[in-house]
């Protein structure tokens, strides 16, 4: 039976990766990911966990011994932050082209410079294209249920990429909130065994990682596009079942209030939770606010966001990064992208928040509902289709 | 194979001149070769270019360690050769992630093997887990993830394919480049003639780990080579392999030197055959007599530009470490010691051994 119980969230996600059976752990200690991996070795030392815990000595080796260990067969996690992500991020695509379904837990977290340890989503919009499938969740609950969805979803046959959950750092791995526990019994049948079809082993010699010339790099970069795309319904599948066995459903875009609201607030990972608040509170005013909760980053969600946010007339985009230079944070980049073409389309309005760990309140959101304006760089904050703010910065 | 025309008596005198060779090195383990495997796990019609000294290596290497093994390679030439998609020459399972994480990847198959046979997820057979990777990719932009490796203990086996510089790219130097050889990036010019820098020495570095077998090896010397294989394989914990992979292109010599350059580059000290078992030295192709490195180095178009002083600096490093690892082997073993006087092995026609079978074997009169 489920029990619920009041822990730090990292320890709730190393419990369900002790649960979910991994074989091999490989990674490399990085603030605020640690209470995970520590928790994973002493259940390894403990004897609680049958698995090899590879203590590397970079996140560039935590990757590469990942992917040896899914290519010999053995289900494998890791998880990381900021710059171990940085530092591994050349091999997170050759991962995914060798189609090794294995589970990463990036806790997120800004990259350098300035060094900060704090939290923001400049860490995994540098690996936005790698071809990985990426979520985001904005609870306790939600990281431990998403470690098994993720194994499941990462080792169906037609899917076989890497799955990489996003979770936000310190405001979600060092807090403490009630997560109801799942019983191995309850388990059994949502993470089956892992029964990899092709793995290096001498009985069945086979070659991975060969190169292409110019005459098979396009198709073979158009199959692992294809493969992402389409495993779409596995993900919704996933969802799906999880939602039956535990009561908890989830899509690939939450709504809140979004069926007749002016104005929606789009935002990712543990800030919907304050965005809610902000958008029940302005419900009470009688504003016609709604939230929009993007789960699920790649593959991108377009029909179902476009659908959710056809009807407004405004959206306001929360970024927790910068593209420097660019159109937009990368969040509403993408939105303005999905939503080109389509017949009056919202107003996208682009805010880069919560960067390196800035604290975003309620009254932040209302702000940027109402359309205030910081007065630093107004020409910025024009309604037009280019523009963002790096709110609340000071001058 | 075809026999020969009675008429062709030119032809025939060199047979009958090799065979004489042959059984007068009958004892010598250059044709210990012919006691190997025939099957091939690294299978013809790869694209090493002629006379690589790493294709026949690597030939050798993949003959001793069998079908029941599991490949790791860094990116480099024999990757590049090997595994143009759709087309691979591995008979045995074989990946490849990047340049610096060969012994990173190997560490993460060795795990998963180690943890699927623990959990009864495949049966208790031993599988050799071997990484392989070039000289840039071991002293180079691989050393972390090697020096992890050999660390955390994994049980597995590495072998670095020395050329001595980034052949793949063009040959650009490497810190495995020896003192002088010029290369696209250490060219020799009006003021600098070469590499300026010393052979980084991978063999004490890894040995520094206190790991169980470390060893050089080359082609030159199969059945040396064969045996430290061997070993490296059936050691529990980590093993280092250090090869000479001459390369025609790189160090500017035809192809069909590659092995007869190996064999002086043993004959000379510049790159002795030794292991290091548990910490103890011991040379495996010992002499007391050494070629001058002239004969190996004259040989060789990376060398051209060599000034007669810089020449003289390498022969007294070759000495000196010669000598250094003489000794520590000596302390070990029990050898006689060296002496400056006794150093040389100067032959009165100037040729080494290597050259004269070589010369012989051309159809030259010996």
């Amino acid at each position: 039976m489920a029990k619920r119980a009041g822990m730090e969230v990292s320890i709730a996600a190393a419990e369900a990766v002790k649960q979910a059976n991994v074989d091999v752990i490989a990674a490399y200690p990085i603030t605020p990911q640690t209470h995970i991996v520590e928790k994973l070795s002493e259940f390894v030392a403990d004897g609680q966990l049958d698995a090899e815990y590879v203590t590397v000595e970079s996140e560039h080796s935590a990757m590469s011994v990942c992917i040896g260990s899914q290519a010999s067969g053995a289900r494998t996690f890791t998880s990381t932050s900021s710059q171990g992500l940085a530092l591994m991020s050349e091999l997170v695509p050759i991962a995914s082209a060798l189609r090794l379904p294995m589970v990463m837990l990036l806790v997120n977290r800004s990259l350098s410079g300035p060094l900060s340890i704090w939290n923001d989503h400049s860490d995994v919009m540098s690996i936005r294209d790698s071809g990985c499938i990426q979520m985001f969740v904005k609870n306790g609950q939600e990281v431990y249920d998403h470690v098994f969805i993720a194994y499941r979803i990462a080792e169906k046959q037609n899917v076989l990429l890497p799955v990489i959950i996003n979770m936000d750092g310190f405001i979600l791995s060092h807090t403490f909130e009630p997560v109801e526990l799942m019983s191995s019994d309850e388990l059994k049948g949502y993470v089956p065994p892992y029964e990899p079809k092709y793995t290096l082993h001498p009985d069945h010699p086979l070659t991975m990682g060969a190169y292409a010339t110019p005459a098979l790099y396009t198709e073979a970069k158009k199959a692992h596009d294809e493969v992402l795309k389409a495993s779409y319904p596995s993900i919704l599948e996933g969802w799906e079942s999880w939602g039956q066995l535990s009561g908890r459903h989830y899509r690939p875009v939450e709504e809140l209030f979004c069926q007749d609201a002016d104005t929606i607030i789009v935002s990712m990972g543990s800030l919907s939770e304050t965005a809610a608040e902000a958008v029940k509170l302005m419900r009470q005013q009688g504003q016609k606010v709604g939230l929009l909760e993007l789960r699920l980053w790649r593959p991108f969600p377009f029909e179902e966001f476009s659908r959710a946010a056809a009807g407004a007339q405004r959206l306001v985009v929360m970024d927790r990064a910068v593209s420097s230079g660019g159109p937009g944070g990368p969040v509403a980049s993408e939105i303005r992208s999905a939503l080109y073409g389509i017949k009056n389309p919202p107003q996208v309005d682009s805010y880069i928040i919560g960067l390196g760990g800035r604290n975003v309140t309620i009254q932040d959101y209302v702000k940027m509902i109402e359309g205030e304006k910081t007065d630093l760089i107004p020409e910025a904050n024009a309604a037009s289709g280019s523009s963002y703010e790096i709110f609340g910065a000071r001058g | 194979m075809k026999s020969l025309e009675p008429g062709d008596k030119n032809k025939q005198q060199i047979v009958t001149k090799c065979k004489e060779r042959i059984n007068a090195m009958s004892d010598a383990n250059v044709y210990a070769v012919k006691t190997m495997t025939s099957k091939e796990y690294f299978a013809p019609g790869h694209r090493a270019c002629s006379g690589c000294g790493q294709a026949v290596a690597v030939r050798m290497v993949q003959k001793t360690l069998g079908r029941n093994v599991v490949m790791a390679s860094a990116t480099g030439c024999m990757e590049v050769v090997s595994s143009p998609f759709p087309q691979s020459s591995w008979q045995v399972p074989w990946i490849h992630v990047a340049f610096e994480n060969a012994a990173a990847v190997a560490s993460g198959i060795e795990a998963g093997l180690k943890a699927l046979r623990r959990k009864g997820k495949i049966d208790g057979r031993k599988i050799t887990v071997v990484a392989m990777a070039g000289d840039g990719g071991t002293a180079d932009i691989g050393l972390q993830a090697l020096s992890g490796a050999l660390e955390r203990g994994h049980d597995f086996l590495y072998v670095c394919y020395d050329n001595e510089a980034y052949m793949n790219t063009g040959v650009q130097r490497s810190s495995a480049t020896p003192f002088g050889a010029a290369t696209t990036t250490s060219p020799a010019g009006s003021v600098n003639s070469g590499q300026l820098t010393w052979k980084k020495n991978m063999m004490r570095i890894t040995a520094a780990h206190d790991i169980p077998y470390a060893a050089t090896a080359s082609p030159s010397h199969p059945l040396d080579l064969v045996n430290k294989v061997k070993k490296g394989m059936e050691i529990e914990g980590p093993a280092y392999l250090h090869v000479l992979s001459p390369c025609p292109p790189g160090w500017g010599i035809s192809a069909e030197n590659s092995i007869q350059l190996a064999r002086l580059a043993v004959e000379t000290g510049i790159f002795p055959l030794y292991e290091i078992e548990e910490g103890k030295h011991r040379m495996t192709m010992s002499t007391d007599k050494l070629v001058p490195v002239e004969q190996y180095l004259k040989k060789q178009g990376r060398f051209r530009r060599l000034s007669p002083e810089m020449m003289e600096m390498i022969q007294e490093r070759v000495r000196k470490e010669w000598q250094e690892l003489k000794e520590k082997s000596d302390l070990s073993h029990g050898h006689r010691p060296i002496t400056a006087e006794n150093f040389l092995l100067r032959s009165p026609e100037g040729e080494s051994e290597a050259e004269k079978i070589f010369r012989v074997k051309a159809g030259a009169p010996a």
